[in-house]
């Protein structure tokens, strides 16, 4: 019996590390499946300020995941990149991104200051990283979702969009950190107040499949971390190009 | 099912799968969970566990409670929880050694915030008090310190079973009632509280346990009509569809939004009426097709599955420590999808070979001339002590 099983084991390997193998050769590039940027959730304000103003504000909200150390840490965060892959795509508007990540935050903590960002930076859009932290300390799903629920409703009324952007993958420690409720409240809460998510889960799981990047990888190295922080950055461009319906002159950058 | 006499080989058999399906499960990133149930449905193997689990707590403990008294099945009752108790504090030395690993030979810029998940090692008086006292839980550890609130609480639910068998049936229904209706859990450090809520949980074990002392049978002329099995099938094939949309996001807009709002979340934390009924239909189906003298589990195809699932506590535990094996092996040796395959297939031979060594034990050990005859109640039959 074990004879048998241990064959089809190699048997199916076999062709497995086969398919696998044609995958990862066409990975290196940025590329994320089409259903998992664009869906029928608009972002409506996004549509207007560009339209009638001409600019478009942008706020990050987040914890650590949206910043990266170093000198050249915050020109390569993904909230940089977003900037420049917008004002690559949308030449005549004035687009600013700006940035406010407190580290160790839970969707509780970072809900609570939105009513001050709405004043502060009057946002025309902001996009709300989260449910790492809360996945970490295990928070009750049913908190964590109603902390977000909180924030967009809060977000909503002062006039801007939301797109919500859930964890990264990340496959070296996904066996202490299960971020499977978090996520599906994201989505959950996503629907409900349809507006867009940026499942940032899905799409490095889908780059780590295809071999585009090697998530596995250890090391100080920061080469890795800005490649994938421009790539969620030209990722974000393309979902807010599509989902506000812009017209933008390369539609194929943002890919 | 027929009245509770010999054992059912439906239930290791079942349970056997549960226990892979558990491990496939906590295998993180693996491609081969994806042909596990949960992907198809409601429920997950889960389910399966606590509702078998219950049966055979009952069936075993029962008959022990009617031949020698509430004391001594009661405390071997409890013996067992602690077992349970001393199993999962094992499991969490390992967690800990792989944790501290991690921790030391991880380094990459983009994953600074997921280096939190260190922070526990920080304090480790409070984090190891915490977890001594089922506080502090990682994840995939949540299922064993259910267990072991579920047997320390189930002498007198026993006993009520027994001779009042509806009336404990529907304490456990009034009490799961109750835990909706007014959000009681158990508290969890470092925040929130319990991953499997054992008030919430307690009526799969408990329904598990009536069915094993009777209540299947009275429930057959229902359960086995043709109108309930095709209302099962309905209700599958419905879940079905519903999970579809989970992993084919084009498809989610044809779920109307009014049933969105009636479905969502569904909640495993507090054991969601969908996924009860979900489970429930399930069992409909299988003990329509599956009889119990179904053939091939005497045959040479249903020993594999059969073996572990008569030693449930120990290759549970394995499970746990196969699957932090297997993302170890994926992680320093490579995660391409041949990895996976190969991880997941050792994984179980490695269990089904450990059950068969188990019984080979057993059997050898109440061979022995040496040994006294044992009365206790066998962990073996009818898949296993509780």
């Amino acid at each position: 019996m074990k004879t048998v099983a241990a064959a089809l084991a190699g048997l199916s390997a076999a062709l497995l590390a086969l398919a696998g193998s044609m995958v990862a050769a066409e990975g290196q590039r940025c590329e994320v499946p089409d259903y998992l940027l664009f869906g029928n959730n608009e972002l409506k304000h996004v549509t207007e300020a560009v339209k009638k103003d001409r600019r478009l504000t942008i706020a990050v909200v987040g914890t650590g995941s949206s910043i990266l150390a170093g000198p050249d840490g915050p020109l390569s965060a993904y909230p940089a990149r977003l900037e420049e892959a917008l004002k690559r795509r949308l030449p005549s508007v004035a687009v600013k991104v700006v940035t406010l990540v407190r580290t160790r935050m839970s969707a509780e903590d970072l809900a609570r200051g939105m009513a001050k960002l709405l004043v502060d930076e009057k946002p025309d859009l902001v996009i709300w990283q989260t449910g790492t932290l809360d996945a970490i300390r295990r928070i009750e799903p049913d908190d964590f979702r109603a902390a977000l629920e909180e924030g967009v409703e809060t977000l909503h009324k002062g006039g801007a969009d939301v797109i919500l952007m859930n964890m990264q993958y990340s496959p070296r420690t996904d066996i202490m950190i299960a971020p499977g409720p978090y996520a599906d409240n994201m989505r959950v809460v996503a629907q409900q107040h349809e507006i867009p998510l940026f499942d940032r889960l899905a799409i490095m799981r889908h780059w780590s499949d295809t071999g585009a990047f090697d998530l596995y990888a250890a090391g100080k190295d920061n080469v890795l971390a800005h490649r994938v922080h421009d790539c969620i950055g030209r990722g974000i461009a393309s979902m807010i190009i599509d989902a506000a319906h812009l017209r933008s002159v390369d539609p194929k950058a943002g890919q | 099912m027929h009245a509770p006499t010999g054992r059912d080989l439906r239930l290791d058999f079942f349970r056997g799968i549960a226990l892979w399906l558990i491990f496939l499960d906590h295998i993180p990133s693996n491609l081969v969970a994806w042909g596990t149930i949960r992907n198809y449905g409601f429920s997950d193997a889960t389910e399966i566990f606590v509702f078998v689990s219950g049966y055979t707590a009952a069936f075993v403990y029962g008959k022990e409670m009617r031949e020698r008294g509430f004391m001594i099945a009661g405390a071997h009752i409890l013996r067992r929880a602690w077992q349970i108790y001393v199993a999962h504090v094992f499991l969490f030395a390992i967690y800990l050694a792989e944790i501290s690993y991690v921790a030391t030979s991880f380094e990459n810029p983009l994953y600074a915030e997921e280096m939190n998940i260190l922070d526990f090692l920080k304090q480790p008086d409070v984090t190891i008090v915490q977890a001594l006292l089922l506080k502090f839980k990682p994840s995939n550890m949540d299922v064993l310190p259910l267990y072991i609130i579920l047997l320390l609480l189930f002498p007198p639910i026993l006993w009520l079973l027994q001779f009042r068998s509806s009336l404990a049936l529907g304490a456990s229904v009034l009490l799961y009632v109750l835990t909706w209706h007014f959000n009681w859990n158990m508290p969890s450090y470092p925040s929130g509280h319990w991953y499997f809520n054992p008030f919430a949980w307690q009526l799969l074990f408990v329904f598990g346990a009536w069915c094993a002392l009777g209540g299947a049978q009275r429930l057959s002329r229902v359960s086995q009509s043709p109108v309930t099995v095709s209302i099962a099938a309905a209700y599958l094939l419905f879940a079905f569809v519903i999970s579809l949309t989970w992993y084919l996001p084009g498809m989610s807009q044809y779920v109307p939004h009014w049933l969105e709002e009636l479905i969502y979340p569904i909640d495993k934390v507090n054991l969601d009426v969908l996924r009860f009924a979900h489970f429930l239909a399930l069992a409909v189906l299988t003990v329509r097709f599956v009889p119990r003298d179904w053939p091939l589990l005497k045959s040479w195809w249903a020993w594999p599955p059969i073996v572990c699932g008569q030693h449930s506590l120990e290759i549970f535990c394995l499970g746990v420590f196969l699957s932090f094996a297997a993302h170890f092996a994926m992680v320093e040796v490579s995660s391409a999808v041949w990895v996976q395959f190969v991880a997941s297939g050792v994984g179980i031979v490695v269990m089904v070979a450990v059950a068969g060594l188990l019984g080979w034990y057993k059997r050898a050990e109440e061979r022995s001339p040496g040994s006294r005859r044992r009365k206790a109640p066998d962990a073996d039959l009818a898949g296993g002590e509780a």
